[in-house]
């Protein structure tokens, strides 16, 4: 359709402090085969329509190799995490997950950690103090997910520092790999070691636990016995206790960053919710419509022909999903471009949508609600240092490497 | 807006009344401020409460999770309504546009809505059913006193009927620990509403959390004790049983009977309308002025070759009224058809099932995901080669892409390769409905041919 390839230019780097624009061309080609290989699908319902559809599956292996554009998370020494496998395996370790981490099991996992993410958020900020200006991304957002994930999971305060290490360089395997070949094969290596450290940590947390249980997720993991179906393996653990270290960090991270950005350029927003705080509610939905932190569901294949949008997409084929672009599209929201804190039938994709909608989505809630209430409560007339920020190379995780904020005060 | 001036006068200072105050009667009275009706706005109902939801009375409110006094409807907004409460309506004069009500008195209209559903269909034999221990479920009364006698810990319950209220009734004495028999004179629990193939599955939930399922049976007789006290049931199989509480579950009768000589197409099938919720009389002419909505109503729905379809589905009965309500105050260009897709869920014994379309129209059955064995799975549902309605037990997710099938008439059996698709959902199987004119408890959902007066039920008890 287009000459230049419009996901070419998505992943370009030089596109993604405001990818918007992009977006808006895709949509008028709901459903297109781009240049690269792969079908985008850049409007609402499509996207919706292909979330719910049981001829799409995530698995990769479905996928011919050379129909494959990006570089594996998964550890090549692990089973694949659910994130990346179809029903019934998927159904299986997610309900697994879900016994040691929410409703009917285990109902008050997430809202007891409320307490300790607000300590944590309080702790972050009074760092603050004595300065007049941060890097949100380094100080706040940065450090704020893992240890959240750390007390989830039952990782004790005395290993946070090892882990907050390994966490970091595992999270950097979704980034688009940059470089001269040395540096990428030594970033490899670096996530490969990290990687392995991580889990043998984690082996040894899980045996621990299951001798001795406490309550929290690993120990539940490690002490259930199923119920009419077989429990984890150490394998599966280990690779689904680092899907959730990986799909809950750079995510969390870029909310909260995202959000102070947005804020920032918004100071009615801003200042509606310091006079609102019940404002944060719709605000972060909003938050998750306006500036998701995942732009992109990458490598879905069909498993047969699916006809959409007066296409045929053929089995086999490798689809793109953009709920970024489906989340302003007009013909689902109104004003879609606009940043409305309170916006109705917010129905947004920045959780995606049907069976692999995100498993953290109440915790993610918690953590950027509490953050950004804080954050706006506390510094006294924040500013935006530059704008727009530099960027992370990262199309599909997209956010602020840095986000410098000036202030003049600390309230307490 | 070109509104003729009488629409207008309506709109502005017109006198509505509902009857039937639940759920489709609140919807329909806060649609209808919601479009603008300014005027006088009448709700009557012969249960004493405002409105409430009956879904948790046989799921958390009979678990003791939910109080029975903590259902009440939530409210999207004040609809500043006369409220006529534990009153009922026992006639209905057209040509002078009034009801008339259970205290002598009476209220005019100048649109009526009619919208008071169905109730629990009794124990046929009168003095069998006035025994203590003899219970139905339909409204909070009855919810509170049969968690009141749950709670007491009886020796045994006897539900009878395996339809969608008793199987989760039986399924809340489990949770409660309390030993129950199921009595269900089709072959299979649910067979009415899902067919015996997926019937088969609910009654293997039944045998695995411990219920004690009769199929193929009737009870025949309930006895008492000296003090008028339930002790003991009589089965068409000969065999008899100890217990202190039955719970009558032979599913539902449409609140009609104050209809009677009306002139409506009112009777024991509910009251016919046409797709925009008027009601039909019964010389197969719509009214102008009365409309219906909700379990009480019968309406033709295209997706279904424009059959009759009665549906005692929550999400009908709000979907509905809100058509029925936007279409009494809308002038006929504006007026909007009730292309509800049939839509229902259920929890029991641990699961979650969902089913979209009429089930019970379907000759064919294919699991197309999933497997039975598991208790896990989507069954796509076939009438002459196409998707008319899919099924799933814990796996809701994928309900939204069958309804598009459904929808779009798509070919059955399912000719795509899907996710989860298992070597036993290649090839369909028949349904396994029982034959219609032998119902089993009363189906939530009946297909009744294509005439508006259509009167004739067949019906014997249990
Ligand atoms: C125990 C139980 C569990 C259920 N579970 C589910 C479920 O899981 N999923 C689902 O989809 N649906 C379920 N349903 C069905 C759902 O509750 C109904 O579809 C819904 O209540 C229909 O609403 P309605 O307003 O049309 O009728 P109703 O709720 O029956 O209301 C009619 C009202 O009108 C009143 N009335 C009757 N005659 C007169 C008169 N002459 N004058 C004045 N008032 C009158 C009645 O007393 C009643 O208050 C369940 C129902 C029950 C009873
Ligand atoms: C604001 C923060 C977050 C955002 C925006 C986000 C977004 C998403 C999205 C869009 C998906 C769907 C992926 C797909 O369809 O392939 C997803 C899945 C997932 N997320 Fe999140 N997420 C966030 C936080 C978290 C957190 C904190 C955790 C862990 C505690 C988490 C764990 C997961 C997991 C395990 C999946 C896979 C679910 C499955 O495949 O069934 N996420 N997330």
């Amino acid at each position: 359709m287009t000459s230049v390839s419009l996901l070419g230019q998505i992943l370009d780097h030089a596109n993604r402090a405001d990818p918007y624009p992009l977006y808006a061309e895709l949509r008028r080609t709901p459903v297109v085969r781009d240049e690269f290989g792969p079908y985008l699908v850049s409007t609402y319902w499509e996207i919706h329509s292909l979330l719910h559809d049981p001829r799409v599956s995530s698995d990769v292996r479905h996928l011919a190799p050379e129909a494959r554009t990006t570089v594996s998370t998964d550890d090549p020494d692990l089973p694949p995490s659910f994130i990346r496998l179809d029903p019934p395996d998927h159904d299986r370790l997610r309900r697994l997950i879900m016994r040691t981490y929410g409703p009917p099991h285990t109902p008050r996992r997430v809202y007891d950690l409320r307490g300790e993410i607000s300590s944590i958020v309080s702790d972050l900020i009074d760092r603050f103090q004595g300065r007049d200006r941060i890097d949100l991304v380094e100080d706040f957002s940065y450090p704020f997910p893992v240890t959240v994930i750390c007390r989830l999971l039952g990782v004790p305060h005395e290993d946070e520092q090892r882990f907050h290490g390994w966490a970091d360089t595992v999270a950097t395997a979704i980034e688009p790999p940059v470089g001269t070949p040395e540096e990428r094969q030594a970033h490899r290596e670096a996530v490969r070691e990290a990687r392995h450290q991580l889990a043998a940590y984690l082996s040894g947390l899980i045996d621990q636990r299951r001798r001795a249980p406490r309550d929290d997720m690993i120990s539940g993991l490690a002490t259930d016995r199923g119920a009419d179906e077989s429990p984890m393996s150490l394998p599966e653990m280990l690779s689904n206790l680092t899907l959730l270290l990986i799909a809950g960090h750079e995510t969390t991270v870029n909310i909260i960053s995202n959000g102070m950005l947005t804020l920032l350029r918004h100071l009615d927003a801003l200042e509606r919710l310091r006079a609102d705080p019940d404002l944060i509610f719709p605000l972060v939905e909003e938050l998750l419509r306006f500036e998701p932190p995942v732009q992109l569901l990458p490598e879905r294949t069909t498993l047969d022909d699916i006809e959409i949008a007066g296409t045929t997409i053929p089995k086999g084929a490798s689809l793109w999903l953009v709920p970024a672009s489906g989340n302003r599209d007009p013909q689902r929201f109104p004003e879609p471009d606009r940043f409305r804190p309170d916006r109705p039938d917010n129905q947004h994709f920045g959780f995606g949508s049907g069976i692999h909608n995100c498993i953290g989505a109440p915790l993610a809630r918690l953590e950027a609600q509490a953050a950004l209430t804080e954050l706006v409560r506390r510094l006294d007339n924040p500013r935006l240092v530059e704008d727009p920020p530099p960027y992370r190379r990262n199309a599909v995780l997209r956010g602020p490497r840095h986000l410098a904020i000036a202030y003049d005060g600390l309230k307490r | 807006m070109a509104l003729d001036g009488s629409l207008e006068r309506l709109r502005r200072e017109g006198h509505i009344v509902v009857v039937g105050a639940s759920l489709a009667g609140l919807r329909a009275a806060e649609t209808l401020r919601e479009e603008g009706f300014t005027g006088t706005l009448t709700l009557i109902g012969d249960e004493p409460y405002e409105p409430y939801d009956r879904p948790p009375l046989s799921k958390q409110v009979l678990l003791g999770r939910v109080p029975v006094d903590h259902t009440a409807l939530p409210r999207r907004l004040a609809i500043d309504a006369r409220w006529r409460l534990g009153v009922a309506a026992t006639g209905l004069d057209m040509a002078a546009k009034r009801v008339a009500l259970a205290d002598g008195t009476s209220v005019e209209y100048d649109r009526l809505l009619i919208a008071t559903g169905v109730r629990s269909r009794p124990w046929p034999n009168e003095l069998e059913a006035g025994l203590d221990g003899v219970f139905t479920l339909r409204t909070r009364d009855d919810a509170a006193r049969l968690v009141h006698r749950l709670r007491a810990g009886p020796r045994r319950v006897l539900v009878i009927g395996a339809g969608f209220t008793g199987s989760e009734i039986a399924s809340v004495c489990r949770e409660r620990e309390l030993p129950v028999t199921v009595a269900e004179r089709g072959p299979a629990p649910l067979v009415g509403a899902l067919g015996g193939v997926i019937g088969e599955v609910a009654a293997e939930l039944q045998h695995e959390h411990g219920v004690d399922l009769r199929c193929g049976v009737m009870v025949t007789g309930l006895e008492g004790d000296g003090a008028g006290r339930l002790r003991r049931a009589h089965f068409s199989d000969g065999d008899a049983l100890e217990a202190e509480v039955a719970v009558v579950a032979l599913g539902a009768t449409r609140n009609t009977e104050w209809l009677a000589g009306s002139g409506l197409a009112a009777g024991p099938r509910g009251i016919a309308c046409d797709a925009g919720c008027r009601a039909f009389d019964i010389r197969g002419i719509v009214a102008d002025d009365v409309f219906v909505a909700g379990d009480v109503a019968r309406s033709p729905h295209p997706l279904f070759g424009y059959q009759f379809l009665s549906l005692e589905h929550w999400g009908n009965a709000v979907a509905q009224a809100e058509v029925a309500a936007h279409n009494m105050i809308s002038p006929g260009e504006r007026r909007r058809p009730h292309l509800w897709t049939p839509y229902f869920w259920s929890a029991q014994f641990g699961v979650n099932i969902k089913s979209v379309g009429v089930p019970n129209m379907a000759d064919q059955v294919i699991v197309s995901q999933g497997s039975l064995g598991e208790h896990r799975f989507t069954a796509a549902y076939g009438y002459q080669g196409r998707v008319i309605a899919a099924v799933t037990f814990d796996q809701a997710k994928w309900l939204e892409f069958y309804q598009r099938q459904i929808e779009q008439a798509a070919p059955f059996p399912p000719p795509f390769t899907a996710v989860d698709r298992r070597p036993e959902g290649m090839r369909p199987v028949p349904a396994g409905f029982p034959d219609p004119s032998v119902p089993t408890h009363g189906p939530e959902v009946t297909v009744s041919g294509h005439s508006p007066t259509d009167q004739r039920v067949t019906f014997t008890p249990a």
